[in-house]
């Protein structure tokens, strides 16, 4: 078709990436083909209406008679039925459409997000992501519904109107139709301009809403700086170009249509003023001139609707874009066929087929690079016997979270091998390592939900029983009975109701439940409060009973009491030995343990002068 | 909404302006069919008679057919023209009141008392700042504009109509009573089918959001599989909800094209029996097809409008709120005194709310130039009592003084400046570090930025970045541990004109090394400056002047190192502890 060529011409509409779209809508072919069928209809009726009235005006009203008007009212009433079926069953169909391929697609990506790796979750931040789900995917289900029905509906329309115009007076008709090309060039000229402007404002919205944001959560440092005046005037910029930019685009809107419809007038004056000679003269009826002053009025909105299109489809490419990258991502840890055929993979796993897991861990001369990053790792050795505790000490940044996030399997070795039981991991599922998995993070993350929920998260089938025993195991049940509904009370988004203590309880009551072979601590970012401390002392040390775990650099009561405390140091282990061994040394360890002692006993003592 | 009367008084007249031409022209056409190409006699209102005549009437104008139709085409150019500013016109006056409405919200709230921060929810509000302006914005730039026109459509198409046939005019009424009270119920429902569909859409965003924040524990407990059930639960409710709202715009718009249909159907009908019994002309009746859907589309219009008018109350409501809070003052008689005298507390006492007393009977002097640490429990009142310096706060009974002037009766504005605070959560700003650092005034020399940087030991951090100084941090940009937050804080503060330093906790997230190398540079590149710390750690507690122990708002002790490490309480608590330290080695290691 002429528009699809327009198109390749002006480079701007990608169709290789609009076919691997279509590819995704497969299941909604019969009701796409549907919906253009109806369309077709829709625009069959639009045009047959002013014939209607100008058959009406040449057969009744002209000659005086009444003959006939029973089967005239007859076919009214059958266009009427058609037209408003049609516009029920074209509404019907675009809506199944546009929230059938939505769903889909979103369905395939969140599919695809619980497979990628923790290499992509590194540089794609969780904003990004939720856009990429959500706005982007309706746009984009949007633009494959609605689209349709303007494109379909404007071309029969017009080819519809052209023909019966033609048929009816041929000089007329081309004379009515020579404007079309002008009006077509202009109103694709205008409504990418109308998107362009309406995107820029959109940017700059979005600035003044990061504006707010920063002026309402800085409002109190703001304030002891003294930065009220600068920061307003700051923001009286902003929306001094807001302003600006916003009348830009309405004012540039409200240009096109004036345009349009004076040209459309244009038409109608020409129509007039030769079909009037031409009714004097008897070449044509003055229904017939009625009828196409009526038309040369109907001309503007399909034009207008499918010029439209055009710049609907440039600003959807984008979204069609960055939604089908997201969703063909492929993730870098894969487990291949031969392993998914006998242990299942993530959402269907074969757990007859599993091996028991002892907990013995091995690291064999290990590299690891982050991508585009340094070797963090380099021919890493360490054996861990099935129910040894270790902990890892050492700087940020000198590789401890990288060896937890191996033992994980979140990454996988660059060069050599990780061993669980004496097998390479690699040669199991990811899902068999991760289910016998214990993983606890400082800053713990909740789902919205209730605290038996939440619990209950690190075994599915566990009873209400299971759940309440491993709270009391942490003692956790102490302050869950104190919360408003017990265990049946909701945590909030993230579980922003409770203490990071409380959450942290929590989560290690979940992990409990699971029951792993290996368990991991990873990361103390900051102090936790004083008063939850012995609490998750006592819980840690139930965790950790007979597990194999790995403890990054923790509270030091915990480290104190680990079977081997491992110094890293530039991806290298640099002490290894007990407490005490490390201690005898006077070494990185000696140094690091006092310092934090006397920062730990402080905070204690600070604490305890509460309860005084 | 002053100020701007003048475009919207304009855009009312071009709008009016626009629709009075778009019915004069079908009332052109029809003069032109029925007495130029027809032979009737001209008919309908007296300026169309009037013009018919003043062109020369019939034959004339017969001979010269492009004078009807150029008078056709000026017709339409005029209005497009009042319909270019209608647009323009209204969109100066909705974008300059949002302008100002958003100018006065974000001073207004900055302007608040520092306590209506603490409490409140930023979430709420910056929903309230934007989602709440745009939906008044839309009324003002939109629908009022739309309100007037539907109106005027209506009552002009009457006016020209009855006239032409009192008979038809009735029968093309019909239907806009119930039309119109169809499409304001519809919508009415719609709004809250609307609010329905939001919720779930929210709900599914959220389960989308934890579990892309909680994807670590998702993975480690292999729980792809539940959140995959989980994630396809809210999912297809959104869908079934959204898809229920679409049905329901389905049957809307064919039912009430239906309507309109029907109407426009009897109008033709009825019109072609009062053509042939005489009753009304041929180009009567193509004035009515014609104006049956001006008659119909405002109606449908005004329902829409106006059941969406109900939301630009509520969110003008709830911008009310926020600009009917009181904001910070000064009494008038306040004054600028130097900050440069001692800081002498008596008997002061304060209390958030009237039943629980966070500060009670604090008196001490902070002699001018000299340190003063504060230690005490989370909850002691330490933090408040540093706030009330700086007037964040004003303390309810007892005196502070400065210099011996009432702390209460010097301008806030004037006193911040001059009394530096680095809050224990520092927020930053969304700009590069240097801007950051200079943020109290964008002239200084970067000399100065470096000179502070150094001073709070971040200078060599920040050149580690990959852009150094031109680093975006804050909420759209590099995410700075706790501690290098605390140390830009520092530098920042610095580069104020201060005269009092405090340090809330401010030192927490550094290393102990880290703070001893920044108290010490402080104290070489300040001089005569009064510092109050707040701090748990002991070596830096030992080098003030001042020792305060806070306990529930009171002070327990206060002295020196030198006195306090020999008096039973927290401060030899703590001390004792590196003994323990000490004994507890040589155990270990026997």
């Amino acid at each position: 078709m002429q528009f699809q060529e327009e198109q390749d011409y002006t480079k701007k509409l990608d169709l290789g990436l609009w076919r691997r779209l279509l590819k995704y809508a497969r299941p909604y072919y019969g009701l796409l083909l549907a919906l253009a069928g109806t369309m077709v209809l829709n625009a069959v009726g639009d045009v047959l209406f002013p014939m209607l009235t100008s058959y009406a005006i040449d057969n009744f009203i002209v000659p005086q008679s009444v003959r006939g008007l029973g089967w005239f009212i007859l076919t009214y009433l059958l266009v009427l039925a058609m037209q408003v079926t049609t516009i029920f069953a074209f509404q019907r169909f675009a809506a199944k459409v546009e929230v059938g391929v939505c769903y889909t697609i979103r369905q395939m990506a969140f599919r695809k997000l619980q497979q990628l790796s923790f290499s992509f979750y590194d540089k794609t931040s969780v904003g990004y992501l939720m856009a990429r789900v959500t706005s982007d995917t309706q746009r984009l289900a949007d633009t494959i519904g609605w689209t349709l029905i303007d494109l379909v509906w404007g071309v029969v329309y017009m080819i519809l109107v052209a023909g019966a115009m033609l048929s009816y007076n041929w000089r007329l008709a081309l004379l009515v139709l020579s404007v079309l090309p002008v009006l077509a060039v202009i109103s694709v000229y205008f409504q990418s301009r109308i998107l362009k402007n309406h995107r820029e404002v959109r940017k700059t919205n979005s600035r003044i809403t990061g504006a707010f944001n920063e002026g309402i959560m800085g409002a109190k440092t703001t304030k002891t700086l003294v930065r009220e005046e600068r920061n307003f005037r700051e923001f009286q910029e902003l929306t001094q170009t807001m302003r600006v930019s916003s009348i830009r685009a309405a004012t540039f809107s409200s240009v096109y249509m004036p345009i349009v419809t004076s040209l459309g007038s244009l038409v109608t004056g020409l129509a007039l003023w030769r079909g009037g000679y031409d009714t004097l003269n008897g070449v044509i009826t003055l229904g017939t001139l009625v009828i196409f002053i009526n038309y040369t009025v109907s001309f503007i909105e399909p034009v207008r609707s499918i010029a439209n299109i055009f710049s609907e489809m440039q600003s959807a490419q984008a979204a069609a874009e960055r939604v089908i990258s997201l969703v063909e991502t492929e993730p870098d840890i894969v487990d291949g066929p031969e392993i998914t055929s006998v242990y299942g993979d993530q959402f269907d796993p074969k757990r007859e087929n599993w091996p028991a897991i002892k907990g013995d861990v091995e690291f064999q001369n290990v590299s690891f690079q982050y991508k585009g990053g340094e070797k963090v790792l380099e021919n890493f050795s360490l054996h861990v016997e099935a129910g040894q505790n270790i902990a890892l000490v050492g700087e940020t940044g000198s590789g401890k979270s990288t060896i937890v996030n191996l033992v994980c399997r979140f990454y996988e070795p660059t060069e050599g091998r990780v061993l669980i039981d004496g097998v390479d991991y690699r040669e199991r599922s990811q899902l068999w390592l991760q289910s016998h998995l214990g993983y606890v993070l400082q800053s713990p993350h909740l789902f919205s939900g209730t605290v038996r929920e939440n619990i209950r998260y690190g075994r599915l089938d566990a009873t209400d029983e299971e759940v309440e025993a491993a709270a009391r195991m942490v003692r956790a049940d102490h302050f869950i009975s104190k919360l408003e509904k017990g265990y049946d009370t909701n945590v909030g988004e993230g579980g922003n109701r409770l203490s990071t203590g409380e959450k942290q309880l929590i989560s290690f009551a979940r992990a409990i439940l699971a029951d792993p072979a290996i368990f991991v601590l990873d990361e103390a970012t900051s102090s936790i409060d004083t008063e939850t401390e012995q609490a998750i002392q006592f819980a840690i040390s139930r965790l950790l009973k007979n597990r194999t775990s790995f403890v990054v650099a923790h509270r030091l009561s915990t480290i104190k009491n680990a079977d081997r405390i491992l110094v890293i140091s530039q991806g290298r282990v640099i002490e290894d030995g007990t407490h005490k061994q490390l201690l005898e040394k006077k070494g990185h360890y000696y140094t690091l343990y006092t310092n934090q002692f006397k920062e730990e006993g402080a905070l204690s003592a600070v604490g305890k002068a509460l309860e005084v | 909404m002053k100020g701007n009367l003048g475009y919207y008084g304009g855009a009312i007249l071009a709008t009016l302006g626009s629709v009075v031409i778009g019915f004069i022209t079908p009332l052109l056409l029809s003069l032109v069919l029925d007495s130029v190409l027809g032979e009737k006699a001209p008919e309908g209102p007296g300026f169309m008679v009037a013009w018919f005549n003043w062109m020369g009437g019939r034959e004339n104008l017969l001979r010269n057919l492009w004078i009807c139709a150029l008078s056709l085409v000026t017709l339409n150019v005029l209005g497009g023209l009042f319909q270019f500013l209608n647009g323009r016109l209204s969109a100066v006056a909705s974008e300059n009141i949002a302008r100002s409405l958003r100018d006065r919200l974000y001073d207004h709230l900055s302007r608040l008392e520092f306590n209506y921060h603490v409490r409140a929810e930023t979430g709420d509000l910056i929903q309230r700042c934007t989602s709440d302006v745009e939906t008044v914005r839309r009324f003002l730039s939109v629908q009022l504009v739309q309100i007037v026109r539907s109106a005027a459509m209506l009552v002009i198409a009457l006016c020209i109509l009855w006239p032409l046939s009192h008979k038809l005019t009735l029968v093309a009424m019909l239907i806009v009573p119930p039309l119109f009270l169809y499409s304001m119920l519809f919508f009415r429902a719609v709004i809250r089918r609307f609010r329905e569909t939001d919720e779930s859409e929210g709900a599914m965003s959220a389960t989308l959001q934890e579990n892309l924040t909680g994807m670590r524990v998702v993975r480690a407990f292999g729980r792809q599989r539940y959140e995959m059930e989980k994630f396809e639960e809210r999912s297809r409710d959104f869908r079934d909800k959204m898809d229920r709202s679409l049905r329901l715009d389905a049957w809307y718009w064919s039912t009430s094209d239906f309507m309109s249909m029907l109407q426009t159907g009897l109008v033709l009908l009825v019109g072609i029996f009062f053509c042939i019994r005489g009753e009304i002309s041929l180009g009567t009746l193509v004035v009515f097809t014609q104006y049956e859907s001006m008659l119909l589309w405002p109606v449908r219009q005004l329902g829409r409008i106006l059941a969406d008018m109900g939301k630009s109350v509520v969110s003008l409501d709830r911008l009310d709120d926020i600009l009917l809070q009181k904001p910070e003052s000064d009494a008038p008689d306040s004054v600028e005194p130097p900050i440069d005298g001692d800081i002498v507390f008596d008997d002061v006492g304060f209390a958030y709310n009237d039943n629980s007393p966070v500060l009670r009977h604090l008196s001490f002097t902070i002699p001018r130039g000299k340190t003063v640490a504060i230690l005490g429990a989370t909850g002691s009142g330490k933090s408040t009592l540093v706030h009330l310096l700086q007037r964040l706060y004003d303390y309810r009974s007892g005196s502070i003084t400065i210099g011996g002037v009432e702390l209460k009766k010097i301008k806030k504005k004037y006193l911040r400046e001059h009394v530096g605070i680095v809050l224990q959560e520092p927020f930053l700003y969304s700009k590069n570090i240097r801007e950051n650092i200079r943020i109290v005034d964008p002239d200084l020399p970067e000399e100065k930025v470096f000179w502070a940087a150094k001073v709070a030991a971040i200078h060599d951090g920040i050149l580690e970045f990959e852009n150094g100084y031109d680093t975006i941090v804050g909420e759209r940009g590099v995410t700075l541990s706790g501690g290098q937050k605390q140390r830009v804080a520092i530098a920042r503060t610095l580069l104020k004109d201060n005269d009092i330093l405090i340090f809330d906790d401010s030192l927490s997230a550094v290393d102990t090394q880290t703070d001893a190398a920044i108290r010490a540079a402080l104290r070489k590149n300040t001089r005569n400056l009064t510092t109050i710390i707040i701090s748990h750690r002991i070596t830096t507690l030992s080098e003030a002047d001042l020792i305060l122990v806070l306990e529930e708002g009171r002070i327990v002790q206060s002295g020196t190192h030198e006195t306090l490490k020999n008096e039973e309480g927290l401060y030899k608590r703590i001390c004792s502890i590196q003994n323990a330290l000490e004994t507890e080695l040589d155990e270990t290691l026997a």
